[in-house]
């Protein structure tokens, strides 16, 4: 009788998983290599034939052109280097009063959105479907070309109260001019501050240990308005506002905010505010109504239950999807090419690439630039994340 | 007890139910209620008639020049009759418009029976995936011509409405395939290919489109060897995919990460390699849980799509603003806009309301 002996047969080595995994990848990383290397020589290729030099030595050479709006000392005369600084102050500019403006408009909106009063939900809800859906750019187009070019020449310009003008020319605002005194305020408001911080430890102290509460959040507010308001009217009001003037056919003096700028920070704040009026919503209802009704059945009155229940569990929710907008907004605002603000693309990318036709280096800084933001906030949203992350058994 | 109902006392208050109920709970259930409705009723009354008179009441609907306009106060949608089919088709030659037409009815036609819920799945699932492969061709044939006797026509001759849905369209075909790989490439095994789709992801997603848009317009010259020369949507188009696909494949990897790590198990245990447990068990239930944010991409690549001004190519957007700058159309930019944006907002809101739909009729139990 012949025994069946099974003699495990030896797969091939190419049916072996580790070997497969290794060979894929040694097959992906030598395609990028090859594929890399082809652009490269391409590259290289018709940068001789266009006879382009490459290299950033032209950062130091002169511009030779204005720039509408600039927040350090620019002109003609100045190297490109400099433009590139103008421009990115430009660009973290309009995001950050965009960051503040729609966060305003957005947490408002979202709350509205969840109002017991049906017209005013409605009114929010028909707000977010609205401009969620309209292109970021057609709109900002519509406050540009449609809005903001329809109003008058400056000597017939839109005034409030006489302080400040809207004309074709701009928005035009009275100029904080800071006076001597003016110091003083400063180190009150910085003393105010310290005074908060150890207010704040001392109160959490007494509270853990004598269970007694101190409304630490009015005393600081407290604090931070009013010592800065008395010592600015001690020293004698040392702040005055120069107001805009029409002098020929413009205006003198003044804050001017640019219609450029305008529109473009209206329209990123109005089309953000939707998206964080949703993530604001979402994030709300995400802590459930039993939360709620323990936190009264425990005595704690509507307040301290939004403050110490909701809040602290809906903005878990919140921040990781809201700094996400805050990203977007930053990104969008790259957008101002389209109306000629200043900002990174336009100035950088756009004019002063095509001045020097330096295509990669400008492309690359101004990728670098975005992609180093985008990093850094989500270095920082990982390590709040990891912070506020629900502790699991 | 003074407000209950004198004959039934077993109903609630007159006050708290039917329309006036509903006033009172919804409007005036407290001061502050009461104040917001006050808040809420003066802001539509401040906008609501000026809206209405400009867009219906003073508007001017009839005419061929912007003279017809100028006797009412109102929009002139007049502007949009006369520059209507440019925005549509572009420079589209009028001749050859038919051939547009021909593609949207075709693609109706075989889309429709995907839409049919009486029709089996299985035959969805293989007419779907047929569809995908040979419309995009026919359509191609049908738009550039050169082929069975149509005339050629240039792609930067297409333009309006049509070049918005053909990038969008593209760009979605593309990027969802592209974003699945991705999103598979990041959450594999194997240390080279997760670097390899990480950075990849990572790059366009920390870059605005408009400089990826640049970036294809400007560099992709310097790129290809002398002598290729790529058409300009073509290189809006792999600007386009490529980006959208990075944010894909992070919507897709947030569903595999979804998945219990049992059906990867049951489907080893079952002696599937990896490519039938993706395709079988594991993409199935994923992208359904994604939905949502898939048609959120979807969504955005749409409104996106009005980038491409930027370098030059005139969607509808670009047809819309360009139409608005012309010497005898000054003044109407409002109109022009508006329509645009009429126009975008239509196909957004659809396209969410029907992933709302297609969610609620996926939703197979789990539910709690």
């Amino acid at each position: 009788m012949a025994e069946h002996t099974h003699t495990p047969v030896k797969p091939p080595f190419w049916n072996n998983p580790e070997i497969r995994a290794i060979a894929f990848q040694v097959i992906a990383l030598a395609a990028t290599v090859a594929f890399g290397y082809y652009l490269f020589e391409n590259t290289q290729t018709n940068l001789r034939r266009l006879g382009i030099a490459s290299g950033f030595d032209f950062l130091s050479s002169s511009s030779g052109f204005g720039i509408l709006q600039s927040l350090i000392p620019y002109s003609e005369t100045s190297s490109y280097g400099r433009v590139f600084w103008v421009a990115l102050l430009n660009t973290l500019l309009v995001s950050a009063l965009g960051i503040v403006l729609a966060t305003l408009l957005g947490f408002i909106i979202g709350i509205a959105r969840l109002s017991k009063n049906w017209l005013i939900a409605k009114l929010a809800l028909a707000y977010i479907e609205t401009f969620r859906n309209i292109p970021l750019l057609l709109q900002i187009f519509f406050w540009y070309f449609a809005v903001l070019r329809a109003v008058p020449s400056p000597r017939q310009s839109l005034s409030l109260g006489d302080v400040v003008f809207l004309n074709i020319r701009g928005l035009y605002l009275p100029a904080p001019q800071l006076q001597p005194g003016f110091g003083w305020v400063l180190t009150a408001f910085g003393l105010a501050l310290v005074l908060v911080a150890i207010l704040a430890h001392w109160s959490r102290r007494r509270q853990m240990e004598t269970g007694q509460t101190f409304p630490a959040l009015s005393a600081s507010l407290a604090l931070l308005l009013g010592l800065p308001l008395a010592t600015f009217w001690l020293a004698g009001s040392p702040l005055v506002w120069q107001v805009p003037e029409l002098r020929g056919f413009n205006f003198q003096g003044g804050l001017v905010i640019i219609p450029e700028m305008a529109s473009l920070l209206l329209s990123l704040s109005i089309y953000t505010a939707a998206f964080i009026a949703e993530i604001v919503r979402a994030g709300i209802q995400a802590v459930s109504h039993g939360q709620t009704e323990a936190s009264y059945s425990l005595g704690l009155n509507p307040t301290l239950t939004l403050r110490l229940i909701i809040l602290p569990q809906a903005l878990r929710v919140i921040i990781p999807p809201l700094t996400n907008q805050y990203l977007n907004l930053i990104k969008n605002s790259s957008l101002a090419a389209a109306i000629g603000y200043p900002d990174l693309v336009a100035a950088f990318a756009g004019t002063v690439l095509n001045q020097t036709g330096q295509a990669i280096e400008c492309i690359a800084i101004t990728m670098a630039v975005y992609l180093t933001i985008s990093l850094l906030i989500s270095l920082l949203m990982n390590a709040y994340n990891r912070r506020v992350a629900l502790v699991e058994r | 007890m003074t407000d209950a109902h004198p004959s039934r006392p077993d109903l609630p208050p007159a006050s708290a139910i039917g329309a006036f109920g509903w006033l009172r709970r919804n409007l005036f259930s407290s001061p502050f209620n009461i104040a917001l409705t006050g808040l809420a009723s003066y802001l539509l009354y401040l906008t609501v008639p000026h809206v209405l008179h400009w867009a219906l009441l003073d508007a001017t609907w009839s005419g061929d020049s912007r003279e017809a306009c100028q006797a009412n106060g109102g929009a002139c949608w007049v502007f949009i009759r006369a520059n209507f089919e440019q925005f549509m088709y572009g420079f589209y030659p009028e001749a050859q418009r038919w051939r547009v037409d021909t593609a949207l009815l075709l693609l109706i036609l075989g889309a429709a029976p995907l839409f049919v819920r009486t029709v089996p799945n299985k035959f969805k699932v293989r007419w779907g995936l047929g569809l995908l492969l040979v419309y995009p061709l026919v359509a191609f044939v049908l738009f550039k011509g050169d082929l069975f006797g149509l005339r050629a026509v240039d792609t930067s001759r297409w333009g309006g409405l049509l070049l918005t849905l053909v990038i969008a369209g593209v760009g979605m075909t593309a990027a969802l395939p592209l974003g699945i790989l991705l999103a598979l490439g990041r959450r594999s095994q194997m240390p080279a290919i997760q670097t390899l789709c990480m950075t990849f992801i990572e790059l366009w997603r920390g870059v605005p489109l408009i400089t990826v848009l640049f970036m294809s317009s400007v560099m992709l010259p310097l790129f290809l060897p002398v002598g290729v020369n790529f058409d300009k949507l073509l290189r809006a188009l792999i600007g386009v995919t490529l980006f959208q696909s990075a944010y894909m494949a992070e919507v897709v990897r947030g569903g595999l990460q979804a998945i219990p790590k049992g059906q990867f198990e049951a489907a080893a245990a079952l002696g599937l390699g990896y490519w039938k447990t993706m395709a079988l068990i594991v993409l199935p239930q994923a992208l359904k849980l994604v939905i949502p944010g898939i048609v959120n991409t979807f969504i955005a690549l749409f409104k996106d799509t009005s980038l491409v001004l930027i370098i030059g190519l005139f969607d509808l957007m670009n047809t819309v603003h360009n139409a608005t700058t012309n010497p005898a159309w000054l003044g109407f930019s409002t109109e022009g806009y508006v329509f645009a944006a009429a126009v975008y907002w239509l196909f957004c809101f659809g396209m969410s309301r029907y992933s709302q739909n297609l969610e609620k009729r996926l939703h197979t139990g789990h539910k709690r």
